[in-house]
């Protein structure tokens, strides 16, 4: 009688075990499905923000659920978003928006794993004219058009008036060449008695865009699909950059930048006082808002090299982009939610809120007479210039930044002389090129 | 009847156990090593490359800088670490009144999550407003730019390691507290003073602890990833601080190629298996175990 209530209890507990099994399994089917019972249909998006640009984002979703009783954005916060994205589009079952950054476009396409918004943008009526030309550039790859932007950045000079000469305190008197921030630098750079740095008029590897500087000089990282990161014009972009450390010396600069705080907080160089001028995007103001209030500021594009005014208006583009991954479960409705944002209200609804230009090719007078940015006309301008350069549009990309990187390190650090770090980085990149068209591009 | 019942009820209490270690170790495992041998960007299909994998790593630079650093830091902060674990073991292994409220405080860093670490030992390492330089500075010593000279950001890492010693110094303790008085006693007899019986006493009681935490620290800095990456974004500067694993992951996730960061990574298992053995080897003849 024990043995046999032994074996109903053993069976029983077997079923119960099965049952959450199956309830688990079908319950994370359905998690996965996320239709839950809402009649709407749901859309996933996956962003990386968080704090005051999540919600800044999150009043554009409510705003579009609530404009119409057919789709649900879901908007979730996502750390780590493009690892999470990859894995999950790698194994079928992507966000339905993932909101990436644009230079992210070039590795997802070639893989095949983003959705070709052609056909989309055109029954939409969305036009390459509705954009200001860079950043169309920025959503496209190979004439395919692969994301639409959420909120833009372009680079301009944040100064700190009153870190330099009174001559130096307005936009109309800064300097406009090279050789005249150098002579500036001069003038508001500062070292204590024992030879350390209390002050620095510029440095140019701190803030946004600090390691796009060969197209300051007319230079890129790669000519069409050839690499050039050794070319001539690079060489004098990093010798540009050198200089500074040689200026100030390799040890007193190490030790000075080895006294800078995070970016985003009150000991960021320009908001503790350690640097007159900061190359930085339009969000930086939020920054002084919030960690420096009192600071008395102005932005001016960046100097041109000396001879060369036709590559004034050089800036650095960052797009963040709301893409679709191949095999998101509702492209379409998807597409809907992104053609939302690309309205003006909304698109400078967000831009605003999120301290930033916006990228449409038409701006609203409101939108630059309220927005939180006072120069946030300077930055909408320079977005405009011919001179505005986003990321190399190859799929080694981020193995550029990071090789440029560690030669501009070893330049610094007189480990090597500019023409080996910069010779040593073309050529560990052009191996890795090589071997990316032959493992992705099938070369 | 009753024995094949009984395996039966034992294989489904192990069952999720078993059904664990396949689907989230052994399944993984063997797929990175059948990955190491592909050309697999993650978004497409693994193709087959036989060892070509494994004929890059030889003459990648970056694959031997970051191996060189790991290797560095493994040799200067596991000794370091275990002798610092002991030290502190054997000072909570004192007769003083509130040991209890001792230990739990020395233990309480190691619970530390390692990325908060990395923010506070920024903060700590920073030189203009960090505590160290400010310290450092009060005994007229110029501190060093910790995070930004390369003679120096191993050892920031180094000395971080140390902080974390609370696992290994509660394994000590408990070592410690194994060892027979009797011995400290007959010791005592013939004549050992405090050093001779840490000397010819503890240390040689407790030798198979030491062994085990020197393995693990030796496995756990082999893998060093969440402090470096926090602290030293990319190995800055000059790729000083950039480990193996953090290749590894920039390699796999950044550079979207996981064939060539799964063969990375079963370098790193072997090298690993070889310091391991080395250890375990060199251990024979200074590890004693009781009754053995």
């Amino acid at each position: 009688m024990q043995a046999m209530s032994q074996s109903v209890v053993r069976r029983v507990g077997l079923f119960l075990v099965l049952l959450a099994g199956l309830i688990a399994f079908f319950g994370s089917e359905k998690a996965a499905n996320r239709q839950g019972n809402s009649k709407r249909i749901v859309v996933t998006y996956w962003e990386k923000w968080t704090g005051d640009e999540m919600q800044a984002m999150k009043h554009i979703v409510d705003d579009f659920n609530a404009s119409q009783d057919k789709i649900e954005v879901r908007y979730l916060s996502i750390s780590g978003i493009a690892d999470k994205a990859l894995l999950a589009t790698s194994g079928g079952n992507p966000p339905d928006i993932a909101g990436l950054w644009s230079d992210q476009i070039v590795q997802f396409a070639d893989a095949g794993a983003l959705t070709n918004l052609d056909d989309l943008a055109r029954e939409a009526g969305i036009k390459q004219s509705d954009y200001i030309p860079a950043y169309w550039n920025e959503m496209t790859y190979n004439g395919h058009l692969y994301a639409f932007p959420s909120s833009p950045g372009t680079s301009a000079l944040y100064v700190n008036r009153a870190l330099v000469p009174p001559e130096y305190r307005s936009p109309e008197t800064f300097p406009k060449t090279l050789s005249e921030l150098k002579v500036f630098i001069d003038k508001v750079s500062k070292t204590n008695p024992d030879g350390s740095i209390s002050t620095v008029g510029f440095l140019p590897r701190e803030g946004f865009g600090s390691g796009s500087w060969p197209y300051l000089f007319g230079a890129a990282f790669a000519d069409g699909e050839k690499i050039t990161v050794n070319s001539p014009g690079n060489l004098t972009a990093w010798k540009w950059v050198h200089s500074f450390a040689q200026r100030f010396g390799v040890r007193e600069t190490q030790a000075f930048r080895n006294g800078f705080g995070n970016y985003s907080s009150p000991q960021n160089p320009f908001l503790s006082g350690k640097e007159a001028t900061l190359m930085d995007g339009p969000w930086f103001s939020n920054f002084i808002r919030l960690y420096n209030p009192k600071t008395d500021w102005f932005v001016v594009p960046f100097p041109y090299p000396d001879g060369h005014p036709e590559w004034k208006g050089y800036t650095v583009l960052n797009l963040n982009t709301l893409m679709i991954p191949k095999g998101a479960k509702h492209p379409k409705e998807a597409f809907e939610f992104v053609r939302f944002v690309q309205q003006q209200p909304n698109m400078e609804k967000l831009c605003t809120a999120q301290f930033c230009n916006s990228p449409l090719a038409k701006v609203s007078y409101s939108f630059i007479k309220n927005h939180p940015n006072k120069s946030i006309a300077v930055f909408d301008k320079l977005a405009r210039s011919s001179r505005a350069v986003g990321p190399v549009k190859l799929g080694v990309w981020d193995q550029i930044r990071s090789e440029v990187g560690n030669a501009v390190d070893e330049m610094d650090l007189d480990q090597k002389t500019p023409e080996a770090a910069l010779n040593d980085a073309q050529t560990r990149l052009e191996a890795q090129w090589t071997k990316y068209k032959e493992q992705v591009l099938n070369r | 009847m009753k024995a094949r019942q009984d395996q039966r009820v034992g294989i489904l209490f192990a069952l999720p156990w078993i059904l664990g270690f396949s689907l989230f170790l052994a399944y993984p495992l063997i797929s990175s090593l059948c990955f190491s041998f592909t050309n697999f960007s993650i978004l497409r299909s693994p193709r087959y490359i036989g060892f070509s994998n494994y004929s890059e790593l030889l003459g990648d630079k970056v694959f031997h800088t970051s191996l060189v650093n790991t290797l560095l830091f493994a040799a200067a902060s596991v000794p370091l670490a275990t002798v610092f674990a002991i030290l502190m073991a054997l000072l909570l292994n004192s007769n003083v009144k509130g040991m209890a409220f001792y230990r739990t405080i020395f233990y309480i860093p190691s619970l530390v999550p390692m990325v908060a670490l990395g923010v506070l030992w920024l903060w700590v390492f920073n030189s203009n407003y960090g505590l160290l330089n400010m310290g450092l500075e009060r005994i007229h010593i110029p501190g060093p730019p910790w995070l930004t000279d390369p003679a120096w950001t191993k050892w920031t890492l180094v000395i971080i390691s140390v902080w974390g010693t609370g696992n290994a110094m509660v394994i000590y303790l408990a070592g410690l507290q194994d060892v027979p008085q009797s011995l400290y006693e007959a010791a005592e007899l013939d004549g050992a003073k405090t050093w001779a019986k840490t000397r010819h006493v503890t240390i040689p009681m407790i030798s198979p602890v030491i062994l085990f935490n020197v393995v693990m620290g030796l496995i756990g800095s082999m893998q060093t990833f969440a402090l470096p990456y926090v602290m030293f974004p990319g190995g800055q500067p000059a790729r000083s601080t950039y480990f193996f694993s953090m290749y590894l992951y920039d390699t796999a996730f950044l550079f979207q190629r996981m064939g060539y960061a799964s063969a990375m990574g079963w370098v790193m298992f072997l090298i690993t298996l070889a310091l391991t053995l080395v250890a375990l080897k060199l251990s024979t003849k200074h590890v004693h175990y009781e009754g053995g």
